[in-house]
């Protein structure tokens, strides 16, 4: 089989790619309206013909999605398909890359993400983000935590401050295993515990909108099904988009599922129909694990 | 004959042993059946003989070159009137001296001094004598050394791997120099010290308060107590590095966050090579201006704001040493600052803080090991600084926290205790060794230090 | 009522909002602090270049006076058809005072002679003798030449300043004498050319007449000595460590000393040299030969240091190539890593040269702060280097001295620069990218 490296995907979007089917690439080269249901009611953020590009390269086609409230969304697709750039856009991370440049509408509550009125810093605050790898800061585990309050000003005193952290880890799942050593520096804990942290961290600003980049791909399969039951609960209070190499995990995490291919969103819909009865034959033959 | 062209004849012999040694592995092997059947290949054989033949010539060179002066010296002391032996060592030396210049300048005609013409002659003779006789030794040792190595040349010799064993000493004794050369200045401070310490308490010179070296010149007060005490250069030293460093983190640090952190590729394309010439400037051209520039501008300054500035302030000569150090200090906080993974930062701005809240609260504590460890290190160097401190600062051994005074430094006082004619076993020009003694110390403490927090700290985030 | 719900999302976005213009403020605060910083830094740069260059561009000219001496053997004292020797015993400072003197036939007085003949160099004896050795047919002529002027007298010439009042030049020129100046400058006797004798002469106590040449030529032969010596030992033990060595106890120390002599002080180095090399070996003192074995002492870590990254960077599959064709190890080295390592080693080696060159201290440790007249002809005569002419120069009092001082750092600073664009040429020029 032949595999190409993502950047060679990225750089020639329109070239086939043998080990896509024929019949499938012909299907993606028309491909101009996503499969399924990208819209939901009464959405927490709204985007509507996105593209993104690094200088003059395309990563990202007219793409529109909506995110609903309290609800797990996984965005699946091979690699360098566009889920992660999309994913940096929803909390405008990617500002910090000199050379890339989104078009499009995108909203939160119906406040434009790119609009004058809406400052980075707060999108973000009310957007928080969990990385790939746990990348706790050079602090103790309370740090780590208390930091996004602090520089919010959240906590008006110490004991608010204890009260936000001791919650986050909780919610987190991470109180117990680390309330005896709350001092100690967050790298010292094992990766699992580290993701958390990171999540506890993300939690203690109490966003709306929670997005996690491959948040499990750096862990074991035991600390993986720890994430995924947090995840399930943190359902509750926030809006999750997870971006994920596993199907499996998008099957157990999500309530609806988005299929990214070179860029363009093929397929949306609740995760039970995309993963049972796929309507695109891209999806298809990604889901039966015929390329990936 | 001089000592380069024996030297330059060595090495031509050595060459042309090379290629003698190479043509006979060529005919040998000629009769044998064809290079194949050396061992080695036949400019292996060449270099065997050539080593053979240069190294153990070259070595008597060098060791009779370093041993002859002394030798020569000693074998002097026959030609020397007893009236000046009596004089005792110094008188000797002195009278050596007088005898040496003579030849060397050529003037045994223009000698008056009948005892000053014999010994001069003796010299001029001692000098040809050991001349000729290193000329013949070490043509002796580069032939026989030839000889046996040609003898050698056969297809069973495994020439390659004793010319690869000869390299691969070179190479290690090479290496070794570092250590070497370290060992070379803890001896030759030490001894030094050693004998100053006879001369003078230990614990008077660490906590003597009072410095005044030029009362012990005279003979009769050789070690009167009190004068070596240290502590004033002790003082004067961290007043001038601390004003340095005063200088020289905010400046450097900043510049390092900003070009790591902020500045665009073309203002770190200009900015970065600036900072390099700052740093490429030698000390003699900052002493000069801190002399000459800045230390009579804030003389200036203080009188127009009422102010008493000594003309040798230690605010000029610490300023203008941090200057100096300012592109050190940024270089090394440029390196760690950009060590710390960019990872790290996304956490930060995924939360929603500024870049001055990331750059502040999470890239800075991370990279704080590695810039304390920068720090030291431009510490050491602002203690060990010489030429600055030299040219504008002073050297009155005051006690003062005052910027504006005059203040001396440990190695302002090594310059001028030792340049100047001093016999060399007084305590002021011991002093002096006792003063590097400490001087080096101090600044191996923080740089084993410095560089052990670096590297831990490098290997954190590879 | 948890303490996440108390501070619930709305409230985030309240509180947000409320810190913002605070911290913006801070993070405009912030960058302008670093951009200060560095504009500062490189400001500080141009003012020491600027103050070096704008004291030190004078020196590079040299008033000359003009003057009509007669060369006659009487005024001389010399004998018909006199011989090098008896030429060099000729009166030459009188016929230029009484040439002096008739071309200011109004000064009687001692004290006013004296003042009178200050204003023509010292150095103009010689330029007579150099005259009469060349062309010994001028003796008993008339001949008009220019002279050099006192440097006092040059600087004010040089400087343009109005002659007509004496009160707003700051010279130590009298009265009396700026007048006899002004006569001449309305003459057209003053005539400012490019001043050779800087780049000519070796030191001297007058500063018209003292220049860097000595120290020009103390600073090649002391760096060609530590070339000749860091050079090949710093490859040698950059090979060793970076291709030879096991990874045992030794090589780590050796490599730890390594990095800590690099931050030795200079100074220190310069003890080692006084100790070691003129006490114990009895080599000369002032000596470039010295000098050289106590730099490539102190250049070897930075060449060493330098040299292994360049030899790090050449990739292990040339050496497995290599070796794969059996090649011995030392063969693989020799043939293949090392020419490939080359550019870098060379960079590093100049830099470390540039470092030598501007360094002081630890010469001064070793007796090369003499005062050399005569240029140096070989590594073992008694020499300075030009960073240490530097320091001796700072500390003269005359204002010319001054000027030449700068003149110097000008002269070394090109030299600097001239090895480190060298340097960076060849990096660009044989950057390789694996």
């Amino acid at each position: 089989m032949n595999t190409l490296a993502a950047s060679d995907i990225l750089n020639k979007p329109t070239d086939k790619v043998t080990s896509v089917p024929d019949t499938a690439q012909e299907a993606f080269d028309k491909l101009t309206e996503t499969v399924g249901t990208p819209t939901v009611e009464n959405p927490k953020m709204q985007t509507r013909n996105v593209n993104v590009f690094y200088g003059e390269k395309q990563a990202i086609f007219d793409v529109d999605l909506d995110i609903g409230q309290n609800e797990v969304i996984a965005m699946i697709g091979p690699s360098g398909c566009g889920k992660s750039t999309f994913l940096r856009c929803l909390n405008r991370m990617n500002d910090t890359i000199p050379t890339c440049r989104v078009t499009g509408q995108m909203s939160l509550d119906g406040e434009d993400l790119y609009g004058a009125d809406l400052d980075p810093v707060l999108l973000r605050a009310r957007v928080g983000m969990v990385f790939q790898k746990p990348n706790p800061f050079a602090k103790s585990i309370y740090d780590n935590v208390a930091y996004g309050p602090r520089i919010h000003g959240l906590a008006s005193n110490r004991a608010e401050l204890d009260d936000i952290v001791v919650d986050s880890l909780r919610k987190a799942g991470l109180y117990d295993e680390v309330k005896d050593r709350i001092d100690a520096p967050g790298t010292s804990l094992s990766g699992g515990q580290q993701q958390r942290l990171c999540i506890a961290r993300t939690i203690a600003v109490s966003p709306e909108v929670i997005l996690m980049d491959e948040p499990c791909s750096a862990l074991d399969p035991i600390a993986t099904a720890r994430i995924e039951e947090l995840i399930d609960e943190l359902r509750e209070n926030f809006a999750i988009a997870i971006v994920t190499h596993s199907m499996q995990q998008a099957a157990r995490v999500s309530q609806r599922t988005a299929y990214f291919h070179l860029g363009k969103l093929v397929e949306v819909d609740d995760t039970n129909a995309v993963f049972t009865n796929p309507q695109h034959e891209l999806t298809e033959n990604y889901i039966t694990g015929r390329f990936g | 004959m001089s000592t380069t062209t024996l030297f330059l004849l060595t090495i031509g012999l050595g060459l042309a042993s090379f290629v003698y040694g190479r043509s006979r592995a060529y005919a040998i092997a000629k009769g044998n059946g064809g290079v194949k059947t050396l061992h080695s290949l036949p400019s292996h054989y060449g270099m065997m003989v050539a080593l053979w033949c240069a190294l153990p010539a070259l070595a008597v060179i060098i060791g009779w070159k370093l041993l002859e002066p002394s030798l020569i010296s000693n074998m002097l002391d026959t030609a020397i009137p007893q009236t000046v032996l009596d004089g005792g060592e110094k008188a000797v030396e002195l009278y050596k001296n007088d005898i040496g210049n003579i030849v060397d300048s050529d003037k045994l005609s223009a000698v008056t001094d009948a005892e000053k013409k014999i010994a001069a002659e003796r010299l001029t003779n001692l000098r040809s004598t050991s001349s000729l006789a290193l000329f013949v030794l070490a043509l002796v040792v580069a032939i026989i050394g030839a000889v046996i190595a040609l003898k050698k040349i056969h297809p069973q010799t495994r020439a390659r791997h004793k010319v690869e064993r000869i390299v691969n000493f070179f190479l290690v004794s090479c290496a070794s120099l570092a250590i070497l050369t370290t060992v070379g200045i803890v001896f030759s401070v030490l001894f030094e010290s050693a004998r100053f310490f006879q001369q003078v308490g230990f614990l008077d010179f660490i906590f003597g308060t009072k410095w005044s070296p030029q009362t012990a010149i005279r003979a009769d007060q050789v070690g009167a107590s009190g004068s070596f005490g240290a502590v004033p250069l002790f003082l004067g030293t961290l007043l001038i590095s601390f004003i340095a460093m005063l200088v020289a983190v905010p400046f450097g640090l900043m510049s390092a966050i900003y070009l790591a952190e902020y500045a665009s590729r073309r203002v770190r394309n200009i900015a970065k090579p600036l900072l390099e010439i700052l740093a490429g400037i030698p000390t003699v051209v900052y002493g000069f201006f801190a002399a000459l520039t800045v230390a009579p501008a804030l003389r200036r300054l203080g009188e127009s704001i009422g102010l008493s500035v000594s003309s040798e302030s230690a605010l000029a000569a610490g300023a203008v040493m941090g200057i100096m150090i300012i592109p050190f200090v940024s270089s090394l906080s440029d390196d760690v600052i950009t060590a710390v993974p960019q990872a790290m930062r996304d956490g930060s701005f995924g939360l929603g803080a500024t870049k001055s809240e990331t750059v502040r609260k999470v890239v800075i504590p991370a990279a704080l090991p590695g810039i304390v460890g920068g720090v030291l290190l431009a510490v050491s160097r602002a203690i060990g600084e010489t030429m600055i401190v030299v040219m504008a600062a002073g050297l009155a051994a005051n006690m003062t926290a005052n910027p504006l005074e005059a203040v001396t430094t440990v190695t302002v006082q090594i310059v001028t205790l030792l340049t100047g004619d001093q016999e060399f076993d007084s305590a002021k020009t011991l002093a002096a060794f006792a003063l590097g003694l400490m001087l080096f110390v101090v600044t191996l403490c923080l740089n084993v230090i410095a560089l052990h927090v670096v590297r831990k700290y490098r290997e954190q985030y590879e | 009522m948890s303490a996440l719900e108390k501070t619930s999302s709305s409230a985030t976005t309240e509180r947000v909002k409320a810190s913002l213009t605070k911290r913006y403020a801070a993070e405009k605060r912030f960058k302008f602090y670093g951009i200060f910083a560095i504009s500062a830094s490189i400001a500080f740069l141009f003012i020491l270049l600027a103050s070096i260059v704008s004291k030190g561009l004078p020196a590079f000219t040299q008033t000359y006076v003009k003057l009509d001496v007669s060369l006659t053997a009487d005024a001389l004292g010399i004998p018909e058809n006199a011989t090098r020797d008896e030429l060099r015993k000729a009166n030459f400072s009188g016929v230029i005072k009484s040439s002096m003197r008739e071309r200011f036939p109004d000064v009687k007085k001692r004290k006013e002679k004296k003042e009178l003949y200050g204003l023509i160099s010292t150095g103009a004896q010689y330029d007579l003798f150099d005259l009469l050795i060349e062309n010994p047919a001028v003796i008993g002529t008339d001949v008009s030449m220019w002279f050099m002027a006192d440097d006092e007298l040059s600087a004010v010439i040089k400087s343009k300043a109005d002659l007509t009042n004496p009160d707003s030049l700051v010279t130590r020129l009298s009265d009396n004498q700026i007048a006899w100046a002004k006569d001449m400058q309305d003459a057209g006797e003053f005539d400012v050319r490019f001043n050779s004798t800087f780049f000519e002469n070796g030191d001297s106590r007058e500063p018209e007449l003292a220049g860097i040449r000595a120290a020009l030529m103390g600073s090649a032969f002391t760096l060609l000595i530590t070339f000749a010596l860091s050079f090949p030992i710093a490859v040698a033990a950059a090979i060793y460590l970076e291709e030879f060595a096991p990874q045992n106890r030794w090589t780590d120390i050796v490599e730890v000393n390594i990095n800590n002599l690099a931050a030795v002080p200079s100074i220190v180095f310069g003890l080692l040299g006084l100790a070691v090399f003129i006490n114990f070996f009895h080599l000369p003192r002032s000596a470039p030969v010295v000098g050289g074995i106590v730099l490539s002492l102190m250049t070897l870590p930075t060449i060493i240091i330098s040299s292994r990254a360049a030899l790090k960077a050449v990739p292990p599959s040339i050496r497995e190539a290599a070796r794969g064709l059996g090649a011995s190890p030392l063969q693989v080295v020799t043939h293949h890593v090392l020419p490939l390592a080359m550019p870098g080693i060379l960079t590093g080696t100049i830099i470390g040269l540039a470092q030598a060159l501007g360094e002081t201290a630890p010469l001064l440790m070793i007796g090369m702060v003499a005062f050399i007249v005569d240029i140096p002809a070989s590594v073992t005569d008694a020499a300075t280097v030009l960073p240490v002419q530097v320091f001796l120069w700072a500390d003269s009092p005359e204002r010319a001295f001054m000027e030449k001082t700068s003149a110097a750092i000008m002269v070394l600073l090109v030299f600097l620069i001239l090895m480190n664009a060298i340097a960076v040429l060849l990096r660009k020029r044989f950057e390789r990218r694996w």
